[in-house]
């Protein structure tokens, strides 16, 4: 039977995994630093859960509530950073998207993460108000994981072309790219009819045509230019200049033993 | 008449047609002044700048991508590939960030050559950063001696690692090699090098030079809360009057036990960021200073004791067969760090570069995020051009010493 390939995540997976193997975790600690319990004091209902992971405070919100989370983090508690946003793809888990927001605290050098759970399809309220820093952030969740922003000022690809279809960071999108991105550039300059006559990429740097007379595949057969050669070849042997220790020319050299 | 077809499109400037009379321009991606592959579209009214817009993504390769495909140590040279001035900071706070997660620590002898990597990386990085912010305003003969100075540099890095740019002289749990012969003799010759060269040359040519301040001076001021508010990390952050440099603040490797100061300016202007590059520098000599007697007293061990997820000694993988099992298991599958997430910030040479990494117990990562200084940097150039003339866009893009291979990754 073939091996079952889970199509909801095509990224690289190990291809043994023990049985009996249980991954170990990271250990949540609870709130004890004072700082940190202030912090979830201070946001009060709208903490759904709050641990400390690493050293980092990690509050779970709902995600309608966002911004009015980052905005108590930010003018009570004095979280006048937004380091990073990003998404992060459980689609094929749980199909949704976990968002994270990494704020920090310039005058208590602490660090905040804020999660939020959304399903697929629905939209998260834009942050840009409250940190510009979101502004390219934003962007780039949207143009890696197609995570739609209300409010973004400017919400556009960033990193991909305009006009590219698909985002690049979901499980589903493979590292190779789609069949959109292998005939990108060929459908963009020349257009689509063009596919068949310019062929798929080459990726393999090392591939040799054989029938190719036109880009020195041919060494040692050289035949004219451009000619079509796909019927048949004529053989011709290569001459080696002579040497003085080795003979190249010599055929008899190496035969294999009869048995085999 | 020019014909617009598929290969060159013919673009009308529409705006420059109309009453009010703005002109765009493209800025890139291929001006020498847009370190990289930046594209600005800039709005003009005369001179002035109306309107920036930042365009990026021509040196998109999807390292995030890659790195859920790839195990913790394979992705490791990748990460060379983001800001290709100072990898060994790249490879550093990616390492940082797995061993973070692992709960292992790097032992002490390579902490010291951890540490002298970063800080000659950093010498390298604004070393680079000087000579093409000289270049771009218009002072050719700084560029060549600060390139001078770098060579040095990148031949102690080659002596160390055998690269010049992509160093990966950092491994997750350690480093992978012990100092080479004469390498403390070599830097502390290059220590007293820079030091005299900053004061004599860079210093001496630049900083009380008319036209260097002239240029310089009260261009791209950006305030403290907007520094805060736009993501600005680093000696852009610094540069605007608030001390924090995450050395100091949330300590890292050896810098806790390190006697060294962090330079604030309160100018907000580019010339204020210079001259915190320059001190930035005497300060980054004045560690590697202090870690070449340390290095001495430190034990032989290079890579941390963690079987589990590191493998041992070459020595032990040829004589023992244990080691050689781990060794083999590590190879073909890849370490498994357990599930969790971190986010660790480090100060690389351009700002705040953190790695924030979701583990799910497999060999691949589930999610990396690359927090690069330049991405947010570059963001904020749509609010600091507004409003200044043609002229000192080139300064300011230098000014924000933005990257493009981790303002893209």
């Amino acid at each position: 039977m073939r091996k079952y390939v889970p199509k909801d995540n095509v990224q690289g997976k190990s291809y043994y995994t023990d049985r009996f193997w249980v991954a170990p975790r990271v250990p949540r600690e609870e709130v004890r630093d004072t700082h940190f319990t202030g912090v979830v004091a201070t946001l009060g209902v709208l903490v759904k859960e709050a641990h400390v992971e690493l050293g980092q405070l990690i509050v779970h919100i709902e995600a309608r509530d966002n911004v009015a989370v980052i905005k108590v983090l930010k003018e009570t508690c004095g979280y006048t950073q937004c380091s990073e946003q990003s998404a992060v793809d459980y689609l094929a888990k749980d199909g949704e998207f976990e968002l994270f927001y990494q704020l920090l605290n310039v005058n208590e050098a602490k660090r905040v993460r804020v999660l939020c759970r959304i399903k697929k399809g629905e939209a998260i309220e834009s942050i840009v108000p409250l940190f510009n820093s979101a502004n390219f952030a934003e962007r780039e969740m949207f143009d890696m994981f197609g995570i739609k922003v209300n409010n973004h000022p400017f919400l556009k690809r960033i990193l991909m072309p305009d006009d590219w279809e698909g985002h690049p960071l979901l499980k589903t999108y493979p590292l190779q790219g789609d069949e959109f991105a292998s005939w990108y550039e060929v459908d963009k300059i020349f257009g689509k009819e063009y596919r068949d006559i310019i062929g798929p990429e080459n990726r393999d740097p090392a591939k040799v045509d054989r029938h190719d007379t036109k880009r020195f595949a041919r060494i040692g057969y050289e035949v004219p230019f451009g000619v079509d050669n796909t019927a048949g070849e004529t053989q011709k042997e290569i001459e080696y200049s002579e040497t003085l220790l080795v003979n190249y020319n010599k055929k008899e050299s190496k035969t294999l033993d009869k048995r085999r | 008449m020019q014909v617009a077809n598929k290969l060159s499109p013919f673009f009308e400037n529409l705006n420059f047609e109309r009453d009010d009379n703005t002109m765009v321009i493209n800025f890139g991606p291929q001006h020498p002044s847009a370190h990289g592959q930046l594209r600005l579209v800039l709005e003009l009214d005369g001179e002035q700048v109306v309107k920036a817009y930042p365009d990026i993504g021509y040196l998109h390769r999807g390292i995030e991508k890659m790195a859920e495909n790839m195990t913790y140590n394979e992705f490791l040279p990748t990460t060379d590939r983001l800001d290709y001035i100072a990898s060994t900071s790249n490879n550093y706070a990616y390492a940082l960030a797995v061993e973070k997660l692992l709960g292992i620590e790097a032992p002490r002898r390579a902490q010291v050559i951890r540490t002298m990597l970063l800080e000659l990386n950093r010498v390298i990085s604004h070393l680079f950063f000087l000579a093409t912010h000289a270049l771009d305003v218009g002072a050719m003969s700084v560029f060549l001696y600060a390139f001078r100075e770098r060579e040095f540099a990148m031949d102690l890095m080659e002596d160390y690692c055998g690269a010049r740019l992509t160093h990966s002289a950092v491994r997750i749990g350690g480093v992978p090699l012990d100092l080479p012969a004469n390498w403390l003799e070599n830097l502390a010759v290059f220590c007293d090098k820079v030091e005299y060269e900053l004061e004599h040359t860079y210093e001496a040519l630049l900083t009380e030079n008319r036209i260097w301040k002239m240029r310089l001076e009260d261009v791209g001021v950006i305030s403290a809360e907007d520094a805060l508010n736009w993501g600005c990390t680093g000696v852009m952050l610094r540069g605007s009057g608030v001390k924090y440099d995450i050395r100091k603040e949330e300590p890292y490797e050896l810098y806790a036990e390190l006697d060294f100061d962090v330079p604030v300016s309160q100018r907000c202007d580019s010339y204020g960021r210079y001259r915190l590059y320059m001190e930035e520098m005497k300060q980054s000599v004045r560690i590697m200073r202090q870690l070449i007697p340390m290095y001495a007293q430190t034990q032989p061990q290079l890579m941390a004791h963690a079987p589990q997820y590191i493998s041992a000694t070459k020595e032990d993988i040829m004589t023992q067969n244990y080691a050689l099992m781990q060794h083999f298991v590590l190879v073909t599958q890849g370490m498994r760090p357990p599930k969790g997430e971190v986010y660790v910030p480090t100060e690389s040479p351009k700002g705040e570069l953190g790695f924030y990494i979701k583990s799910e117990g497999e060999p691949y990562a589930y999610r990396l995020k690359c927090r690069a200084p330049s991405f947010f940097h570059t963001g904020l150039l749509q609010k600091l051009l507004v409003g200044t003339y043609i002229a000192d866009v080139v300064t300011i893009i230098g000014t924000t010493n933005i990257v493009f291979g981790e303002v893209d990754r």
